[in-house]
């Protein structure tokens, strides 16, 4: 009953930024932003918490999204639907390509490979000038207003919300459900003793694979969205450090938490909104802030939490 | 074919620079169980102490003492900050605080020396070409050369002939056994943290008198020496200095015909060898799967 009332509450909570997060400083586009690394990080959290395959090249799935997304408007068609399912699509049919490469490894052979698998979509990027603007990232597209029969809905930063809230629901609901779901039980098992599920008879690396996947698109989805909401796309959305990022924010919020993961990117993306206003020299408060939340606070802040009230 | 030639010899180069980055991480990763991501921030360090300290101690002076302080600063970073992550088996912890470090140690050097690139000089006879048709292989490289066959060659002395090199080298197969025989692995993994870092300055101390020296010269060298080790095979050191060369080559190749996927090339390779021999060139089966 109490987790109900909890869910319940974030999405009042969700549902009302528009109207409460100008009077606390904040800015719509902060709270859309959120939401975007938030799925995102979600997404991740499906294959590094529950499925125990820590990926360290989830910017390279985000960035598809964000490409597949600003090339689809800028040379396709001005259709917003369009752009997130092709956004989505890029990111999920690359992680499905890639899966078998990586599914077999594991631990730290796995995180590597991620990474360096992720930083070839970061040079493709940066070197096929032609296409993708090179170094200064993909521009000259803007979200188009959404068409609905004959309605037309503006996207303004409003507006934009509510859509960008729609599809995270949307995303969020899509891993519940796989999680609650036998599946989702095989890769908690997975995770707690792998070769005890082999034992059982489970495939383990089609399982991985599928993780895989999953977190992919869902992960491509929040860039999909993330193009929309800057229009334009980066090169920094396909490199690594921003792998890391989302890493971290699992981590600070909650491993093994659902919703985890978004405390921890409401905390990282005001700190980072607020320390990159400060200071120039952010990066080091950044590097100190990784530094901090793994030898000072590795269960994350609802991993602490969750343990408090089952000790209780 | 003079420009094939040209190409190559400067992808050997950089290959040299990813093998010696690459032999200090597999070292850290066998042993400490660590992807360092801070290797590149250990590399800036001894290259840009080197050139602080070049105008007292001279060339030579800065080429040994830079990397030792890159090591001496290794083993202080172990000790403060990776060795209470030993206990904890998720890798992630590790990966995290090396990527936190070296997002510091990149900003530090950022800030003291400046984000401007600086010339870093190296005496002008090494400069000189050993040819006129060779005029692209200098003294300097050559040196290069020189320097990572002798680095090497000392590391597998090190690890073949020595009680210390012994014992690592068990270590990394079963540290625990090694701890019951009454070995201090502590003191073990932190010497062999700073003996990687030692590589890592080492790299950056030669790889400033071509590439001069940035801030971002770290990162940038970081990722393709973990594609060598992945390349060569994870757990084996002739491995990472042979997948260093091959995707340097590679790389400097690929230059002379389609400029833009020099480094999407090295990509290539790695998903190319993952898929026909998953282990790596000189890999060991099952290692990590």
């Amino acid at each position: 009953m109490r987790r109900y009332a909890a869910v319940a509450a974030l999405w009042i909570v969700l549902l009302a930024v528009p109207w409460w997060l100008p009077l606390v400083g904040g800015y719509t586009a902060l709270g859309t932003k959120v939401l975007v690394y938030g799925l995102a990080a979600i997404g991740l959290n499906l294959l590094m918490g529950y499925a125990g395959s820590l990926s360290f090249g989830h910017a390279a799935w985000f960035g598809l999204g964000c490409y597949g997304a600003g090339l689809v408007l800028k040379y396709v068609s001005v259709s917003t639907p369009l752009a997130i399912a092709v956004g989505t699509l890029a990111a999920g049919v690359a992680a499905t390509l890639l899966g078998p490469l990586v599914m077999r490894k594991r631990g730290i052979y796995f995180a590597m490979i991620t990474i360096a698998f992720g930083q070839l979509f970061y040079f493709i990027a940066v070197r096929w000038n032609e296409v993708t603007g090179g170094e200064d990232g993909l521009t000259g597209f803007a979200r188009q207003p959404l068409h609905l029969g004959s309605l037309e809905i503006p996207l303004e930063n409003t507006q934009l919300y509510y859509l960008v809230l729609l599809c995270f629901t949307a995303g969020v609901a899509f891993i519940a459900w796989l999680l609650r779901s036998p599946l989702g039980h095989t890769w908690v098992s997975i995770r707690e003793n792998r070769r005890r599920a082999q034992f059982l008879g489970v495939g383990t690396d089609l399982f991985i694979w599928a993780a895989f996947a999953v977190s992919g698109l869902v992960t491509g989805l929040a860039g999909a969205l993330n193009a929309l909401l800057f229009n334009f796309a980066s090169p920094q959305d396909l490199h690594y450090t921003l792998s890391g990022n989302f890493a971290i924010m699992v981590v600070l919020g909650g491993m093994r938490s659902f919703w985890g993961p978004l405390v921890g990117v409401v905390i990282f993306v005001v700190a980072q909104d607020y320390l990159s206003s400060l200071t120039r020299n952010w990066m080091t408060f950044i590097g100190l802030l990784f530094i901090a939340i793994v030898l000072l606070f590795p269960k994350g802040i609802l991993g602490v939490l969750g343990h408090r009230r089952r000790r209780v | 074919m003079q420009l094939l030639l040209f190409n190559a010899t400067n992808g050997l180069i950089q290959g040299v620079f990813y093998a010696l980055m690459a032999l200090g991480l597999a070292l850290i990763l066998s042993l400490n169980s660590v992807v360092n991501f801070a290797h590149g921030g250990f590399l800036l360090i001894g290259a840009y102490l080197a050139f602080t300290l070049m105008p007292y101690v001279g060339f030579w002076g800065g080429l040994i003492l830079g990397p030792i302080c890159a090591a001496i600063l290794g083993l202080v970073a172990e000790r403060v900050l990776v060795r209470p992550l030993y206990k904890r088996p998720d890798p992630i912890y590790s990966l995290l605080m090396t990527f936190g470090l070296a997002l510091v140690m990149e900003d530090v050097v950022r800030t003291v020396w400046g984000a401007e690139g600086l010339p870093f000089t190296v005496p002008d006879w090494l400069n000189s070409p050993i040819s006129q048709a060779l005029f692209f292989i200098t003294r300097y490289r050559l040196l290069v050369i020189a320097i990572t066959i002798v680095a090497a060659l000392g590391l597998y002395a090190l690890l073949r002939f020595t009680r210390i090199g012994m014992r690592i080298r068990a270590g990394t197969r079963d540290l625990e056994t090694v701890s019951t025989m009454g070995v201090d692995i502590y003191r073990l993994r932190a010497l062999n943290f700073g003996l990687g870092c030692l590589f890592a300055g080492l790299a950056g101390v030669l790889a400033a008198g071509i590439l001069g020296l940035t801030p971002t010269m770290g990162a940038s060298l970081l990722m393709p020496s973990f594609v060598a080790i992945i390349v060569g095979g994870v757990g084996s050191l002739p491995g990472a200095v042979l997948g260093g060369l091959l995707i340097g080559l590679a790389s400097g190749v690929t230059s002379t015909y389609y400029p833009a996927a020099s480094e999407a090339v090295i990509f290539l390779i790695m998903a190319v060898v993952l898929i026909v021999r998953p282990r790596g060139l000189l890999g060991e089966e099952g290692l990590f799967e």
